[in-house]
């Protein structure tokens, strides 16, 4: 729980329905925590509060967990050398893969829950075609004795704010064991639904994407707790290798920027030609981490064709057989495009475009539908 | 609530019902203020001063070396610092020494003197079961110490003091002692003159009587400098108008606490053994944290290796059993107990503290469902993530 208005509707949903809900909260590593002024609410004593409040309310115990240790080495640790390694992470699909979803979900059955529930915007399609909302307290205990590859995850049913990307890491065990009471709804209803239950109607969650962040600068934050010489400037060339200028250190950018080239961005200085048609607008196309070099090039260079995933997760336990048609989402907001999947080894995939795509960014996650199904998805090469 | 197994007495116990009616007829009733002339301020007046004389049969002294607080901590407070700040505008002292593992109400009113009131602090050791040595307390005195003070029993993990022997380093010196006998107050003879103490403080609601009333013995003769002035209650010690229901409150419950001391400190030790060895026996690489012996009746803590409190806690409260844990994580970072540090417990093994303290409500029905319930929480916990450890 998190004081705000999804999980607390959430919690008060599934105690209507005669669940036995009990009310958590993660402590998360902030640098809040560590010593730093915030004006990041998450996490925060009031929001902790907040939360308490909605638990009150309700009348069911809550309880503070500490998540610092684990939050900061598998989500906090890997999302500063991801930076460093030259790629753009998402740190809340880090953190459904190894906080939310494992170490929170095994702390939870440990203490004798039965299910996870959280305030997400997805949906599960149950072996007997239940979904979520549907499955009653008196279903059996533990679904999990049910066969595999029966349980899939669905797209939210408010497609503004459907949260399935950052859940394409769950397993057949969890979504067996997960609840997301308010996907079934939109969010305007849900806020309606809040309302009508006296719970708060503001939405603290989806604020902050780096929720450890403590004003929401992840630059600022990146050269904090970076060791010197980490982060270092270097060139900005185009394609053909002419140096153009120089960045200010290579975790700044990411694929597609065009702000924070400075003057580059519109007009190419150096070695410009007399008598060039008007200067085209720059875009990052890629970061080479190994020369510390960015890449820049106008628009007609932005787009591909294909790409290649790691960490790939099958939320039915295994792939489709062969090469298939899905639909693809390379970043949390953009648009389904369609691709070709084909597995390869090690967990990895080749994906190719029906059409060229913008933005393809290494460390975001590739997340593979097929209409509101979401088969899983892996981490961009 | 029937069925909640209440082991938190340590953190605080129930107001028993004789205490409750005896505290009642002073607020709407007899309300005056004891200062007064009139018949309503004498009512309060004469219950006051009962009240103080029950105290002072209890404690064995004077009613007038009592000196009635909100709060075992306002009690710490005010010896140390009245009696440092006294001694040292006398030209008696500026050292104080007190031990690492003291409540917070002492170490952090010491270290307030020190960084603050330009005072020089000793922190004197424990030993791995979190007792004094006489012996390193001679060695930390000097001719200009100004006090003294070593707590009667541990909060986090029961350990007694040897409070004489202690005190008797003092005495031989001179030097005003104090003890914080918050903890000890249920179980432990509370006579001043066998403790040896110069000062001791004490608190409600750990006896069964409210939260929010708590006293300071202090020996006729130590020098005292006020805290809260204001008026001349309390022997001008301590100003402010007597909190009579709560005073009443704080008699009744030390009278019947003393009166059924022993008795009760025997059942209570027998459930503790129990406890202690059913824990022992039952859940592998776990550890008594404290001495085995000299400790508290109803005082029992452990370290349950390769987990955290917390786990244990919240599976404990979901089957109705309250308990604690000497690593609190309050705010921010979870920090290791002082008193455990001290006592050389690692780190790692800090955070899987768990105090189970007994008391009135207790029955060996309920150690044994203790028994039953925390061995394979423990398992669960353990079994439950790969860096659950890390």
């Amino acid at each position: 729980m998190s004081g705000g208005v999804d999980s607390s509707l959430a919690a008060a949903l599934l105690a209507e329905q005669g669940y036995e809900v009990t009310g958590v909260m993660m402590r998360l590593w902030s640098e809040v925590a560590a010593g730093v002024e915030s004006s990041n609410k998450c996490c925060s004593l009031e929001a902790v509060d907040d939360a308490r409040r909605v638990a009150d309310l309700l009348g069911i115990p809550f309880y503070l967990i500490n998540v610092e240790q684990p939050f900061k080495q598998r989500v906090v640790d890997f999302t500063v050398a991801s930076y460093l390694a030259g790629e753009t992470p998402n740190p809340c699909v880090q953190c459904n893969r190894h906080i939310r979803f494992d170490y929170l979900f095994n702390y939870a059955m440990s203490l004798g829950a039965d299910y996870l529930a959280t305030g997400h915007y997805a949906r599960v399609r149950r072996p007997d075609g239940n979904q979520s909302l549907v499955i009653s307290p008196q279903s059996p205990r533990h679904p999990s004795v049910q066969p595999p590859s029966h349980h899939s995850l669905l797209t939210g049913l408010d497609p503004a704010k459907d949260q399935s990307y950052v859940l394409h890491v769950l397993t057949q065990e969890t979504l067996a064991r997960v609840l997301f009471p308010v996907g079934e709804y939109s969010k305007p209803h849900v806020r309606q639904m809040a309302a009508e239950r006296g719970l708060p109607v503001a939405s603290r969650h989806d604020s902050q994407d780096l929720c450890f962040l403590a004003d929401g600068d992840y630059r600022r934050f990146l050269r904090d707790w970076t060791p010197q010489g980490a982060i270092e400037p270097g060139p900005i060339v185009d394609s053909g290798g002419r140096v153009l200028g120089r960045h200010n250190g290579l975790p700044f950018y990411t694929v597609g920027q065009r702000k924070g080239l400075g003057a580059l961005a519109t007009a190419p200085r150096s070695g410009a030609v007399a008598g060039v048609a008007a200067p085209e607008p720059l875009f990052v196309l890629r970061l080479e981490p190994a020369s510390n070099t960015l890449v820049v090039g106008p628009a007609a260079e932005l787009g591909r064709d294909h790409l290649t995933a790691h960490s790939v997760n099958w939320i039915a336990g295994q792939p489709p057989a062969g090469p298939f048609e899905v639909q693809v989402k390379i970043r949390y907001k953009a648009r389904p495009a369609v691709a070709t999947v084909a597995p390869l080894s090690d967990g990895r995939v080749d994906v190719r475009l029906a059409q060229p795509l913008r933005d393809i960014t290494r460390g975001q996650a590739a997340v593979f539908y097929q209409g509101e199904v979401c088969l899983g998805g892996g981490l961009i090469e | 609530m029937s069925d909640i197994i209440y082991l938190d007495h340590a953190a605080t116990t129930p107001v028993r019902p004789e205490v409750l009616e005896a505290m009642l007829p002073y607020f709407s009733q007899h309300y005056g203020n004891p200062s007064s002339l009139h018949s309503l301020g004498r009512a309060t007046g004469k219950a006051l001063r009962a009240a103080r004389e029950q105290m002072a049969e209890v404690l064995g002294c004077a009613p007038g070396e009592i000196v009635v607080t909100s709060s075992g901590t306002e009690a710490d407070n005010l010896a140390l610092r009245g009696v440092a700040l006294a001694r040292r505008q006398r030209g008696e002292g500026q050292h104080i020494v007190v031990s690492a593992v003291e409540h917070k109400g002492i170490l952090d009113t010491a270290c307030h003197l020190r960084d603050h009131f330009g005072f020089e602090l000793t922190v004197l050791p424990v030993d791995a079961t979190g007792r004094v040595s006489p012996d390193d307390l001679g060695a930390a005195m000097r001719p200009d110490t100004a006090i003294v003070s070593i707590m009667a029993a541990n909060n986090e993990v029961g350990t007694l003091q040897p409070l004489r022997a202690l005190s008797a380093v003092c005495r031989e010196r001179g030097v005003p002692f104090h003890s914080d006998a918050v903890q000890a107050s249920g179980t432990l003879s509370l006579r001043v003159d066998e403790l040896g103490v110069d000062l001791l403080s004490l608190g409600g609601h750990k006896l069964y009587g409210p939260k929010g009333v708590g006293l300071l013995y202090v020996r006729r003769g130590t020098p005292l400098l006020p805290q809260i002035t204001g008026g001349s209650q309390e022997g001008k010690r301590r100003a402010s108008t007597e909190n009579v229901p709560y005073i009443v409150g704080l008699a009744t419950a030390l009278m019947l606490s003393q009166a059924e001391r022993q008795t009760e400190s025997v059942r209570l030790t027998a459930m503790r053994e129990r406890l202690i060895d059913g824990v022992l026996a039952s859940i592998p690489d776990a550890y008594l944290t404290g001495h085995r012996t000299e400790r508290l009746a109803n005082h029992a803590s452990f370290v349950a290796r390769g987990i955290e409190a917390e786990g244990m806690l919240i599976g404990l409260d979901l089957g109705g059993i309250c308990a604690s844990s000497g690593s609190a994580c309050t705010s921010g970072a979870q920090e290791p107990s002082h008193v455990l540090t001290a006592m050389g417990v690692p780190r790692v093994d800090a955070v899987g503290h768990l105090r189970l303290s007994l008391g009135h409500s207790n029955s060996e029905a309920d150690v044994a469902r203790v028994l039953e319930v925390l061995p394979p929480l423990v398992s669960r916990l353990r079994a439950m993530s790969p860096f659950a450890n890390t």
